[in-house]
């Protein structure tokens, strides 16, 4: 996009045909002076506008990127802007968690005859991206690295399963299987430090099931590989409210799944838990006090205690009992408080924007682009058909740069925005350890602040905020243009 | 007669600085998170020693994740529009590289990978350009790990296979012993002192590290095996069902060397196209998508099937040697805890009961 030298700056308008499209002819015919750094992108409609379109122009080099459609309740298409003003006041609380001044991106209402109205709107966007200046870049921010801190106490005691009634749930689960192609649950995997899912088909298949705190991985992933076949899957919280979510969204049937729970005790931070243990020959044994679990490597015994190696999000769980099921067993545990800020955002929420481009730089360097992050994540139900793997249209190139993969985050985070149930697993699958989940619980609290306190997974009836709207938004509210 | 030095963990951040000023150092860096790892990148002076085994290879030294391959842009003749000029512009490049304290797994990966790019009917000049210029310094494992089975496929905690020198830890410091000339040359102008005395120790240290690990099951006739397998559906069905299909085993695999070629950028944009060579893997969908639209492997079993008939079959069968290390990442990294191990196993015992 060639630009007048020194003049001018990058800026990206998505209008709509129907309205701002117009708005903007009517100015010009008008003959209505205008900054000229604008390039203008027809839409048929505001609902057309991808939250994406914006990100990329920003990541590819846009100042500023303003998005124009009919004003609200006057929609060409009755409601397309609607569903727009949802996602693009997502998309605004969004940019931040990226390092991206949000003031970059605007969103406003301008109808056809509104000629005067548009120069308004285009002159004061066009004046505020000039006060910013030109977008600062990622591939050149300087270095930074920080971890997030380990979460504040428990809401509820953390434990090892030991005395939850496992052997009951195998013989309901057997019970239950003749009617079901298979139960998902989690067995021994190579070693007695660590599980790998079970699909039971057979009774004997039951027995190898296990419950503790190494059932970190969330079976959710595996249902809507089963569709149309009965199946039963055991579920901790935390995956219970995946369950939900797929229901809700209609990807997997009521009928046809059979949630067996207990409820979770917690599970621990496999990545800090294989660190500690360090490389070893074999596990010799491994046992389940209260509240730690003893592992024994190569005669030597390594103690972990659930306060100290529960994952994160497990310390600020409300919900280890499943929200959802249809075989229950185990005592309620008590939850006590409210849940803290997640680790992964509270890290993000002290850096300022220029220290998050740095972060993210930082953190994305060494991602393999192997997308485990999408692959482990049971709400990415489009499989082989992801559009970061599309060539046409293009969303993204094979370039091995930082800007590229932290628009992958970005696809799969948008993706998920009132999706997320924050269960984790993107950031569990990712080999090399990059604090991915943060941009999910950023969009996660945008959506409860915008949306009432909408949590997604929670109510199998609730309609996921962005695939709804309201005539008369309670918490977004028009800006101002001055 | 190889050159043999010794050097004192005070002296490696000195020795690195030497071999820097000649060439690129690629070196074990940590990467502190909730799931730490550790990571090759460019070493420079002021940055720590680290010797643990990385969670991804080195293989980005000879096969960059991304790589330019050419340029390419197009010019209209403004006379006559019809007129189109190309220019092409090879990417080629390969700077001096030495990788430090890679395991002898990477090192052998490097071995694996030698055979389909450099002795095939076509040597690959990308990668034959950034081989020759790769000195590869091994230091060797003291003991075995869960996940490691390098010993069921022809390596060893102190294999030289792949490596120009092997560095073994002994009290009080290294022994570095060169495997190959290059290595030979770079040890002679290191500036270390001699380690023929205490070579003995580095030797015994070896052997101790052979014995620490559990006998390995006799696997030879995988390739066969897995070959009779190939139509067994259900086998690889019922190996496959946790799998996420994510491709991470692929990545942080020594010795895949699949990839994608794309074109990116506008011939006719003043910065020009690129031809891109990134990483691809068997594991994913799109691998196999032709052009027409069919897929001949959209079952992420066949899938499976491709990666460990690949590792354990076919290329064994072309070129005399598994195509795996053993060094256990895809296990050891796989989100679901998969292990190719028990796969393998599996499948010996399965084509035995079949036949």
């Amino acid at each position: 996009m060639p630009v007048m030298k020194d003049k001018e700056l990058r800026i990206v308008g998505f209008l709509c045909n129907w309205c701002s499209y117009g708005g903007a002819d009517t100015a010009g015919v008008a003959r209505a002076e205008q900054p000229t750094d604008l390039r203008i992108i027809r839409v048929p409609c505001s609902g057309r506008v991808d939250p994406l379109f914006i990100v990329k122009a920003l990541l590819s080099g846009a100042d500023g990127v303003l998005v124009s459609g009919c004003h609200p309740r006057d929609c060409h298409y009755s409601s397309g802007n609607f569903y727009a003003r949802r996602r693009l006041e997502v998309l605004k609380h969004f940019l931040p968690a990226l390092g991206i001044d949000n003031a970059r991106f605007e969103y406003t209402w301008v109808s056809a005859s509104e000629g005067q109205r548009w120069q308004q709107v285009v002159t004061a966007f066009t004046r505020r991206i000039h006060t910013l200046g030109a977008a600062p870049g990622f591939e050149d921010a300087p270095l930074l690295m920080k971890t997030a801190d380990m979460a504040p106490a428990p809401l509820r005691p953390l434990g090892t399963g030991k005395n939850a009634p496992l052997e009951s749930l195998k013989q309901a689960i057997k019970e239950k299987l003749p009617d079901l192609a298979c139960v998902i649950g989690w067995k021994q995997g190579y070693d007695d430090a660590h599980t790998t899912p079970l699909f039971a088909k057979k009774p004997e298949d039951v027995d190898e099931l296990v419950w503790g705190p190494l059932n970190a991985a969330n079976l959710a992933v595996y249902l809507p590989l089963f569709k149309g076949k009965k199946v039963g899957i055991v579920v901790k919280g935390c995956d219970s409210r995946s369950v939900v979510e797929l229901l809700q969204e209609n990807l997997v049937a009521r009928e046809d799944v059979t949630i067996f729970a207990l409820p979770c005790e917690g599970t621990l931070d496999m990545g800090r838990v294989n660190e500690k243990l360090g490389r070893y020959n074999v596990v010799g044994g491994i046992a389940h006090g209260a509240t730690n679990i003893t592992i024994t490597t190569d005669g030597q015994e390594h103690d972990f205690s659930m306060a100290e190696y529960a994952q994160n999000k497990c310390r600020g769980c409300t919900e280890p009992e499943a929200v959802l099921s249809d075989v229950r067993m185990g005592d309620s545990p008590l939850v006590q408080g409210e849940a803290p800020v997640p680790q992964e955002l509270a890290l993000l929420d002290a850096m300022n924007l220029d220290e998050r481009r740095s972060f993210w730089r930082t953190q994305m360097e060494r991602c393999l682009r192997c997308y485990a992050c999408r692959n482990a994540c049971p709400m990415c139900v489009c499989r082989d058909y992801c559009i970061s793997d599309s060539r046409d249209p293009h969303w993204m190139t094979q370039e091995a740069g930082v800007t590229q993969k932290l628009f992958f985050q970005t696809i799969h985070a948008l993706h998920l925005a009132g999706r997320c149930t924050g269960c984790g697993e993107c950031q569990r699958a990712c080999p090399v350890g990059i604090p991915i989940l943060g941009l999910r619980q950023h969009i996660a609290r945008t959506v409860g602040e915008l949306f009432d306190n909408y949590r997604a997974g929670i109510d199998p009836a609730a309609v996921p905020p962005l695939l709804g709207y309201e005539v008369e938004e309670r918490n977004i509210r028009e800006r101002e243009w001055k | 007669m190889s050159a043999i030095r010794f050097a004192t963990p005070d002296g490696l951040p000195a020795f690195l600085a030497r071999l820097s000023e000649n060439s690129r150092i690629l070196a074990p860096a940590v990467k502190p998170a909730g799931k730490r790892s550790v990571i090759f990148e460019d070493w420079h002076e002021g940055m720590p020693v680290i010797l643990e085994k990385a969670t991804v290879p080195p293989k980005d030294a000879v096969l960059p994740q991304c790589e330019t391959l050419f340029t390419y842009k197009k010019s209209k003749n403004p006379d006559n529009r019809e007129d189109v000029a190309l220019c092409l512009e090879n990417r080629a490049e390969a700077r001096p590289t030495v990788i430090f304290a890679c395991r002898p797994c990477d090192a052998r990966g490097f071995a694996v990978l030698d055979r389909p790019y450099l002795k095939g009917p076509f040597a690959d000049p990308y990668y034959k350009a950034k081989r020759a210029n790769l000195t590869v310094i091994t230091i060797t494992c003291a003991s075995g790990c869960n996940t490691c089975f390098c010993h069921w496929v022809g390596g060893g905690p102190s294999s030289p296979e792949g490596s120009d020198i092997l560095m073994t830890e002994i009290d009080g410091g290294f022994v570095l012993q060169s495997m190959t000339e290059a290595g030979e040359k770079l040890l002679e102008s290191a500036g270390l002192d001699d380690g023929r005395e205490v070579f003995a120790k580095a030797e015994a240290a070896r052997k101790t590290a052979w014995a620490s690990l559990a006998s390995a099951p006799a696997i030879k006739t995988a390739p066969q095996c897995i070959a009779a397998l190939f139509d067994n559906e259900q086998f690889w069905q019922e190996h496959t069902e946790a799998c996420l299909s994510c491709g991470a085993c692929t990545y942080f695999c020594p010795t895949c060397y699949c990839f994608n070629i794309t074109d990116e950028g506008d011939a006719f944009d003043e910065k020009g196209g690129r031809r891109l060579r990134s990483w691809d893997n068997c594991m994913s969908s799109l691998f196999t998508r032709e052009a027409s639209g069919h897929n001949p492997r959209t079952q992420k079993a066949l899938r499976m099937r491709n990666r460990i008939a690949h590792k354990f079959s076919t290329y064994p069968e072309n070129w005399g040697a598994f195509s795996c290390n053993g060094c256990g990442r895809c296990i050891s990294g796989c989100p679901v805890c998969l292990d190719i191990r028990a796969v393998v196993l599996n499948a010996i015992a399965a084509a035995a009961s079949e036949a």
